[in-house]
């Protein structure tokens, strides 16, 4: 290996990536710094540093007068579910498909993973006029509904390559102790197969946390609105109170942010497991 | 074993619930789009079959060949400026030894975030009064602008938040990329005296193209499909000047209830991203081929 010595390059290279890092970061930087500010600082006493005073009422009038804590129940919710539909569905189809016997399992398969290939736009319209005729618009189901069919197939896909990546012999001694086919899906397999649980949760949290067609499109009560929406109606009301509109941005972030920095590796490597599917 | 394997019921239950959510709301409803899409239809009451009018409609309509342009214009600015320089930094993140995975992670801080956020805070980056690329410039004693606001600049400063977004994305998919290539290969040409951009042109790239061709793939579907940062942004305005089919669609839909007609760019949506993803593959078995 070569040494690692400091030559004139090497500084270069990192003053380099460290400059990149900051182009990514900055404006995150500058949103967390303004979410704390009045106009008059953002405005122009005090553009990019720090708060001289912390305006946490921001956050508080986010919070309380802007709805955001009910935006957020109604993402956590709607998330919640997805994950935890699109878990089941997915991880039963794929234990199906990859270990048991039947004739149509490469068709169905290949069915399946087509539902890759649709551009959720192309659904919206019908999609809207099957809710509003099943009475669903306006409910959490309309969209837990439309996240799980559009997450499915990535999720079958991810637990069908993790399955074929272990062996079958604890499945082979769970069928010798006597256990049916839904003691090994549940008791066998389910705790072998985490590692793929963990990557389809973060992927569905991300995509189903930040979606906004399907959000913008099928809800438009209040009540039900989840935090991208809810932002968007917040920031026509606020127009003026930057502040204000900054904590609400914010506070639609942080949990990504705060998943993120606990997982960081796990996280890069679910979204690109999703993209790098061959 | 194998009897326990073969059972017909218990497939039938893992499996249907499966299929059934993928056959009522994403098979169905493109069938049900591409049967709209014949149609002149309000929403209210029953649509008239027009057959293929809508299609060549749409064909003429210049609002739309300027949304179709734009898209291609995005998607020329991602392979050509966004997919290159996330190589360069995915091979030079790759050559340092401290610090790797602090730069990686935070390239991919913006791929998490909320297209709504993101579109957000950059409508405040541009801001004409008070935003913050105004007041740099200002303090450099440059004049600021209206970036979004005004036509000549809109449709670039719509672009750049979804490119700056994604970089750190395909520089990871690279990164990794870079990481599976062996170590040995790398070594022996370092010993051989081949200089860290002759081992980056004639090893890594090369040995990369599998992977480039999925960002190929990946940032050329997603530029034809490109709607949350523009929507949030601009919603295609002003004058059209920024709108892309996904836009254009949209506001034909549920703005202007013309839902034939934007059917019609839903449909030609899923075709244009069919045909590209086809053609990208038949290129790269091509060049395969010739080797």
């Amino acid at each position: 290996m070569k040494k690692t010595d400091i030559t004139p390059g090497r500084v270069i290279l990192h003053l380099f990536l460290a400059f990149y890092a900051i182009v990514q970061i900055f404006p995150l930087y500058w949103l967390f710094t303004f979410s704390l500010k009045d106009n008059n600082e953002i405005f122009g006493g005090n553009i990019v540093g720090l708060p001289k005073n912390w305006r946490f009422e921001n956050y508080y009038n986010a919070f309380f007068q802007a709805d955001v804590i009910k935006y957020s129940r109604n993402s956590v919710i709607v998330t919640l579910a997805t994950i935890l539909i699109t878990i089941i569905l997915a991880a039963a189809s794929a234990y199906a498909i990859e270990r048991m016997k039947w004739k149509a399992s490469e068709g169905v398969m290949k069915f399946i993973l087509l539902g890759m290939m649709v551009p959720i736009h192309a659904a919206l319209l019908p999609l809207f006029i099957v809710l509003s005729r099943l009475h669903i618009l306006n409910s959490f189901w309309a969209l837990i509904i439309p996240y799980v069919a559009f997450g499915l197939p990535m999720a079958v896909y991810l637990f069908t390559s993790f399955l074929a990546s272990i062996p079958r012999e604890l499945e082979e001694a769970g069928a010798i102790d006597g256990c049916n086919i839904y003691q090994i899906f549940f008791i066998v397999i389910a705790p072998l197969i985490k590692p793929a649980i963990a990557t389809v949760s973060i992927f569905t949290f991300i995509s189903s946390w930040n979606e906004l067609m399907f959000a913008v499109t099928f809800i438009s009560k209040a009540d039900y609105k989840t935090l991208t929406v809810g932002i968007m109606s917040m920031v026509g009301a606020y127009t003026t109170k930057w502040g204000d509109i900054g904590a609400g941005l914010m506070i639609a972030t942080i949990p990504t942010i705060i998943i993120y920095l606990f997982l960081s590796r796990q996280v890069q490597k679910s979204l690109v497991a999703g993209a790098v599917k061959g | 074993m194998e009897k326990i394997l073969s059972d017909k019921k218990a497939i039938f239950l893992f499996v249907f619930p499966t299929l059934l959510v993928l056959t009522i709301f994403v098979a169905v409803p493109i069938i049900i789009s591409g049967y709209y899409s014949l149609l002149d239809w309000d929403g209210l009451g029953k649509g008239t079959f027009i057959g293929i009018k809508n299609y060549t409609d749409l064909v003429k309509d210049e609002r739309f060949i300027n949304s179709l342009i734009n898209s291609i214009l995005y998607a020329a600015l991602s392979l050509f400026i966004q997919l290159p320089f996330s190589l360069l930094l995915a091979i030079l993140v790759s050559n340092v030894k401290r610090g790797e995975k602090f730069y990686s992670a935070a390239y991919f801080v913006p791929v998490i975030v909320s297209s709504v956020v993101i579109g957000y805070l950059w409508q405040k980056i541009y801001n004409g009064d008070y935003g913050l690329l105004n007041s740099a410039l200002r303090s450099l004693g440059f004049e600021g602008r209206d970036w979004l606001g005004q036509e000549n600049t809109a449709l670039i400063a719509a672009f750049i938040p979804n490119l700056w977004q994604y970089v750190g994305y395909h520089m990871l998919i690279m990164h990794a990329g870079i990481k599976s290539i062996s170590q040995d290969v790398i070594e022996a040409a370092r010993i051989d005296g081949a200089s860290p951009s002759m081992i980056a042109t004639r090893i890594t790239i090369p040995l990369l193209k599998p992977i480039l061709e999925v960002c190929v793939t990946l940032s050329l579907i997603g530029a034809l499909k490109i709607f949350d940062l523009i929507y949030v942004l601009t919603g295609g305005g002003p004058f059209y000047v920024t709108e892309v089919p996904t836009i254009f669609m949209y506001k034909h839909i549920f703005d202007a209830m013309h839902y034939g007609y934007g059917s019609a760019v839903s449909i030609f949506i899923i075709l244009e991203c069919l045909a590209f993803t086809f053609l990208l593959r038949i290129i790269f078995r091509r060049r395969e081929e010739d080797r």
